[in-house]
């Protein structure tokens, strides 16, 4: 038999409740946007996955729903994001570098950290007219698959510097002061003590980067995708289309079977975008390790 | 009383002043630092002994508005010159900083390499014999020979801070600069520490800031007293300490403020 306890032990009720409505109110901010995105897919597969064959993949659009396939779309996407990641990500970085460890102390940072953020919010058509306007028209480069990408870069450039910056401040500043202290150039420092810690964060926010830049149609419907083309780019000069592109174009057609045939290439673009995102996890996850 | 057998300076520091912003720090240093000696700086936080041994190897000026003014000299040579590279100084002049901070990418044997790695001076010599010397001068190859590839950062407190003394002292320099090296570690740590000042001073000249008073008349052969940004008295350490010849310096030392 034990003493009757001291009402100081005894379990309290007031917050109690405020407290379990709030953990099943977080559970389901978690679980939401889950089965949204699940009946989404769901749903689109359903729908597309049985239109999806090899034909599908290989086959040029047609004015045949059931002959049309998507390979010049497919082809035109991956052409946009590799030259899209070549181009954004190294100037990307490079900036947040200059930002974050050469321009500490400059008056400029701080303009350019401010415009940075702006661009961001900046709504993705204005992009494509900046690509109209500079990259198509004032520079002469067409409807072209560069000029696309160097419209998709200058649009996923924001996200780029603000990932790869908020990065390098996980760094610790002693990390810095003890390569400086050991006679390191500000360069050397970067190069083999910053940047191999950052990476981990710098490859997350390419992957948010590419994962935007394949999505994105509005920028690409201003800056030269053309809805049809019967050929796969075959250089940085040649016309292209892109899969949203494509799945626009079938949308807004009257036919059901084009409806079927946007579901699958949804389906495709999504499988691309996972295949592209978890190289990018991969190599995430293997300097993690590296970095203990 | 005069302080006897000062040998020469190695490093001199003169009308040295030192600014964060517009809040002065340090109000015009006159200090010797003799060659092969360990000498210690004292005096309550905030007085300015660290920004003082910050000045010496120039990391001070890496701090955004941070400034200085007056000369030091290595060797009489003025480390201020508009000529002289602050990485080839600090190469010369290392540095031990108050908390243990190993590179956390970097294995044991890496860590210690990493100042030749950084520098790209390590073609020359070869890595496995500086890192069992350096290892040894910091005492830490016993406890460390068997997992050399283990991340530094895998180590206790205390020989995370010896990793951080061996990987100064594998790039070779004349000068040491310890921050408060021993203010994150326990007594034992400490007193390891301690015992390797000891050996160090054979070959190196150390400047070694500490809140400990009986650190520094454990390990140090000169001492300064800072206060308020002004070096009140400088003095063999057995001398500041039994006879002070500054009322402030017999306050700190007693114990009535700081």
């Amino acid at each position: 038999m034990s003493a009757k306890l001291p009402s100081s032990l005894l379990r309290r009720r007031d917050g109690v409740v405020a407290e379990i409505a709030f953990v099943w109110l977080a559970r389901f901010a978690v679980f939401a946007p889950l089965i949204v995105l699940g009946w989404l897919l769901g749903g689109l597969a359903i729908d597309g996955l049985g239109r999806i064959d090899w034909a599908f993949i290989t086959e040029l659009p047609s004015r045949k729903a059931e002959r049309a396939g998507i390979w010049p779309a497919l082809m035109g996407s991956l052409w946009l994001i590799t030259l899209t990641a070549a181009i954004a990500l190294p100037v990307g970085v490079a900036a947040a570098i200059y930002l974050e460890e050469y321009g500490r102390q400059s008056r400029i940072a701080g303009v350019v950290e401010v415009a940075i953020a702006n661009l961001a919010g900046v709504p993705s058509i204005i992009y494509g007219m900046l690509g109209l306007g500079l990259f198509v028209r004032f520079a002469g480069l067409g409807k072209s698959v560069i000029a696309g990408a160097l419209t998709l870069a200058i649009l996923v450039l924001p996200i780029i510097i603000m990932s790869t910056r908020e990065a390098l401040r996980t760094v610790r500043d002693s990390l810095r002061e003890a390569a400086l202290g050991l006679g390191a150039t500000r360069w050397q420092m970067v190069r083999q003590v910053i940047v191999p810690m950052a990476l981990p964060g710098i490859l997350t926010g390419a992957i948010l980067a590419v994962s935007r830049a394949i999505g994105e149609t509005a920028p690409l419907v201003l800056a030269g995708a053309v809805a049809y083309i019967s050929f796969a780019p075959d250089g940085i000069d040649a016309p292209y289309t892109a899969l949203p592109m494509q799945i626009y174009d079938w949308t807004s057609r009257p036919q059901k079977a084009f409806l079927v045939n946007a579901a699958a290439a949804i389906v495709v673009l999504t499988v691309v975008l996972l295949l592209l995102n978890s190289v990018a996890i991969w190599l995430r996850n293997r300097y993690q390790k590296r970095a203990y | 009383m005069r302080d006897t057998d000062v040998p020469a300076a190695k490093m001199s520091t003169r009308g040295l002043q030192a600014w964060f912003g517009k809040q002065q720090v340090l109000k015009g240093i006159d200090l010797d630092i003799s060659a092969r000696r360990v000498t210690a700086i004292i005096g309550p936080s905030g007085c300015g002994k660290s920004t003082f041994i910050r000045c010496l190897n120039r990391m001070h000026e890496l701090i955004p508005g941070a400034g200085s003014s007056g000369t030091v000299t290595l060797d009489d040579a003025n480390v201020y010159d508009p000529a002289v590279d602050p990485v080839m100084l600090r190469r010369r002049v290392g540095m031990v900083f108050q908390k243990p901070n190993p590179f956390p990418s970097m294995s044991i044997r890496d860590n210690v390499l990493a100042g030749l790695k950084l520098t790209k001076s390590l073609n020359k010599r070869r890595p496995a014999e500086v890192v069992e010397k350096a290892l040894r001068q910091a005492a830490l190859w016993d406890e460390v020979k068997d997992k050399l590839d283990k991340p530094g950062t895998s180590l206790s407190g205390g020989q995370q801070q010896r990793l951080c003394i061996a990987r100064t002292l594998a790039v070779e320099p004349e000068v040491v600069l310890m921050d408060e090296p021993c203010s994150a570690l326990d007594p034992i740590a400490t007193a390891r520490i301690e015992d390797l000042l000891h050996t160090l001073r054979d070959d190196y000249t150390i400047i070694i800031v500490t809140h400990n008073l009986q650190q520094a008349t454990r390990v140090s052969q000169r001492t300064a007293f800072f206060l308020t940004g002004e070096c009140v008295e400088y003095a063999d350490t057995d001398r500041l300490f039994t006879s002070p010849g500054d009322r402030r310096t017999e306050d700190y030392i007693t114990g009535k403020f700081g």
